[in-house]
């Protein structure tokens, strides 16, 4: 047998560049997580949404199950800029994986204001959650319009010189539009998409399941949906899109690449299996030796049509 | 603060020492799996080493097997009940509830069961104790049950009243016997679980020189009883704490409470920061 070439897992988005694709959703990864395999095998560290307020969180219960899915409602808790500085930021930086940092706000100074103080050596990027339904009264959330994304990286880019993703919610009609909204703005990358608007209830009881009354899904649920809008988003802007919703395995990954995008976070999934990040690495890579690719970058975009044509425009 | 450390003994740290998980996922295989009474299983499985350490009111977050229409989505939380490091062995206690649980009910022996852990922070001990009180009821009892051979193997004495509907339902009770305990079973079948009786057997103890710390799981009742004798006596106190959970490793924050510590409310995952807290700032 002849000796296989490593596969070369490293991509690219916009001026870093990653070892794997493979990084963790906001607010799913914590420190927990260094218990059970080396974060040094991570693409990229993300770190919990953190707002420049003090806040406690929505009230238990916080989170509901469902068919292969997660309602949750956990209201972002925040421990406020201080506490990220002095411990979040130090722990990840034990790490070699860039730190990309989580931040929202409840208007658009304030997005400026957390992107301000959070512009700091050891943070790679910010990333801007526009999109958590749960943060704003009834799910309102500034990534739902073009309009919206625009003010927001706008704003941001204006304060910081970091590269910033806008990480966008899948209750817009409109995800390409405010894709480009974002790309026009200044960002360096959409990730396609957080958690669907969802409601649970307790037909015993008569009550809504969670304290918040909405959450949002997340889970293989809704791997269809975010994997729908990352195809139609990434035909449409030419920055790279991180895909995020459902992705529980490598076969599931290499489905966001194939329909367009360069990277991918996993949420859900590791509370679940906690060592389903390793294992997706793991796991794309031998895909990629199966299939004779050499780059796992070569899988962006590369879904064909059933005769044969390239399916998507990338 | 943390400084971040430099490039070159990153690397060195990451090449010399291989990464040695603290918590495993893993698959273990089902060695016993017996009808304790019409509510309980006992359950046994060979673990690795890893998880075959877990401590005394630490817990292990369960893939339950899917029954019939039901889809168990999350992994469920259940305390460690007895271990051998040996034999590599872990032992679970469970009540028979909803989805999870029943789909745990179709098990065999031989069959593989997906468990994470170590997970969380058990109870501790003082070396100084000399007896020490525990207090529990329903599925608290399971975790309350690895204890009494833990404070036995540090010289101290033990007194376990265990709280529970009726005899036909009492558990942990043969098993703490034999760890070393005076077990003390209280009922309500026969009142003798009345909040006063009990409030008045612990007060005897503590009186008596008999309690230098207490231990509590599975009955917020007595937990505010514990606490408020906790305080009154100054002794000190620990309770293992429920809540409803998703990752188990402190990822997702479902399963917050709020403590009162030095009269500011602040809120603790139950499965990271516990799920056993100091009675004192606990809110049960
Ligand atoms: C740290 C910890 C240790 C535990 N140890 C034991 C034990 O040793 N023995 C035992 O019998 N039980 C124990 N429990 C309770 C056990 O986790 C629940 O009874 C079990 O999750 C019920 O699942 P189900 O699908 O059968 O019930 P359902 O009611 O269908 O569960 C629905 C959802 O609610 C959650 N849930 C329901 N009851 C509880 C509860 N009391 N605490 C937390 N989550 C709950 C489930 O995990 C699930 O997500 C423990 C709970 C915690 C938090
Ligand atoms: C418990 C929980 C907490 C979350 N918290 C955040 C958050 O703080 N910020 C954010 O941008 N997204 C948050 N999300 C959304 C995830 O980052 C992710 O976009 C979503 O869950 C879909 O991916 P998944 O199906 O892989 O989980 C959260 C999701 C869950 C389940
Ligand atoms: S269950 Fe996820 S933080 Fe405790």
């Amino acid at each position: 047998m002849t000796e296989q070439k490593p596969v070369d897992m490293s991509v690219k988005i916009g001026g870093i560049t990653l070892a794997n694709p493979v990084m963790p959703a906001s607010g799913t990864f914590e420190e927990g997580l260094a218990r059970v395999f080396d974060l040094n095998r991570l693409g990229a560290l993300v770190t919990k949404t953190v707002t420049a307020e003090i806040r406690k969180g929505n009230p238990v219960p916080r989170a509901a199950e469902s068919a292969n899915g997660l309602l949750n409602a956990i209201g972002i808790p925040s421990k406020g800029i201080p506490y990220y500085l002095e411990h979040t930021l130090p722990f990840y930086r034990q790490f070699t994986p860039p730190v990309i940092t989580s931040i929202s706000a409840p208007t658009v100074d304030g997005f400026a204001e957390i992107a301000r103080a959070m512009s700091v050596p050891g943070v790679s990027v910010l990333e801007l959650n526009i999109s958590c339904p749960n943060i704003e009264e009834g799910g309102r959330a500034f990534g739902l319009t073009a309009r919206g994304a625009e003010r927001v990286v706008k704003t941001v880019k204006a304060v910081t010189k970091l590269p910033v993703w806008a990480k966008l919610t899948p209750n817009s009609h409109e995800v390409p539009e405010v894709a480009l909204a974002a790309l026009e703005a200044g960002a360096e990358a959409v990730v396609v998409a957080n958690t669907v608007l969802a409601l649970a209830i307790d037909a015993e009881t008569f009550t809504p399941v969670l304290g918040n009354v909405l959450g949002g899904l997340s889970g293989p649920a809704i791997k269809p949906v975010n994997l729908r809008h990352v195809y139609q988003t990434a035909n449409r802007v030419q920055i790279p899109v991180i895909g995020c919703g459902g992705i529980s395995n490598a076969v599931d990954a290499v489905e966001y690449m194939l329909a367009g995008a360069t990277a991918v976070q996993v949420g859900t999934a590791s509370f679940i299996q906690p060592n389903a990040m390793p294992d997706i690495i793991d796991g794309l890579a031998a895909f990629c030796r199966r299939k004779g690719i050499g780059r796992v970058a070569g899988l962006t975009g590369a879904l064909i049509t059933k005769s044969g044509e390239k399916a998507c425009s990338l | 603060m943390m400084s971040k450390p430099d490039m070159a003994s990153r690397e060195t740290a990451f090449s010399s020492a291989p990464f040695e998980p603290a918590v495993v996922a893993e698959r273990t295989v089902v060695v016993a799996h017996e009808e304790v009474n019409s509510e309980y299983r006992f359950l046994a499985v060979r673990a690795s080493p890893v998880a075959a350490a877990a401590k005394p009111g630490q817990f292990f977050n369960l893939l339950c097997p899917e029954p019939p229409g039901l889809n168990p989505f999350l992994r469920r939380p259940m305390s460690l009940y007895g271990s051998d490091p040996a034999l590599n062995r872990v032992e679970f206690l469970y009540k028979i509830v909803g989805a999870g649980t029943r789909g745990l009910t179709q098990l065999s022996v031989g069959d593989e069961l997906d468990v994470v852990g170590p997970l969380g922070r058990g109870f501790r001990f003082d070396p100084a104790w000399r007896s020490v009180v525990l207090v529990g009821r329903g599925v608290g009892l399971a975790t309350l049950a690895p204890v009494c051979r833990a404070v036995k193997a540090g010289g101290a004495n033990v007194t376990a009243l265990l709280s529970a509907r009726s005899r036909a339902v009492l558990v942990s009770a043969a098993v703490m016997q034999s760890g070393g305990a005076d077990v003390v079973p209280v009922f309500d079948e026969d009142g003798s679980s009345a909040p006063a009786k009990v409030e008045r057997l612990l007060r005897d103890l503590i009186e008596a020189g008999r309690c230098d710390a207490l231990f509590t799981c599975g009955s917020a009742r007595l937990a505010r009883l514990m606490k408020t004798l906790a305080l009154e006596y100054d002794l000190p106190a620990q309770i293992a704490m429920e809540q409803h959970m998703a990752c188990g490793l402190g990822l997702c924050h479902v399963c917050v409470r709020d403590f009162d510590v030095g009269g500011e409310i602040v809120s603790r995952r139950v499965c990271w920061d516990g799920p056993v807290f100091d009675l004192r700032e606990a809110l049960p």
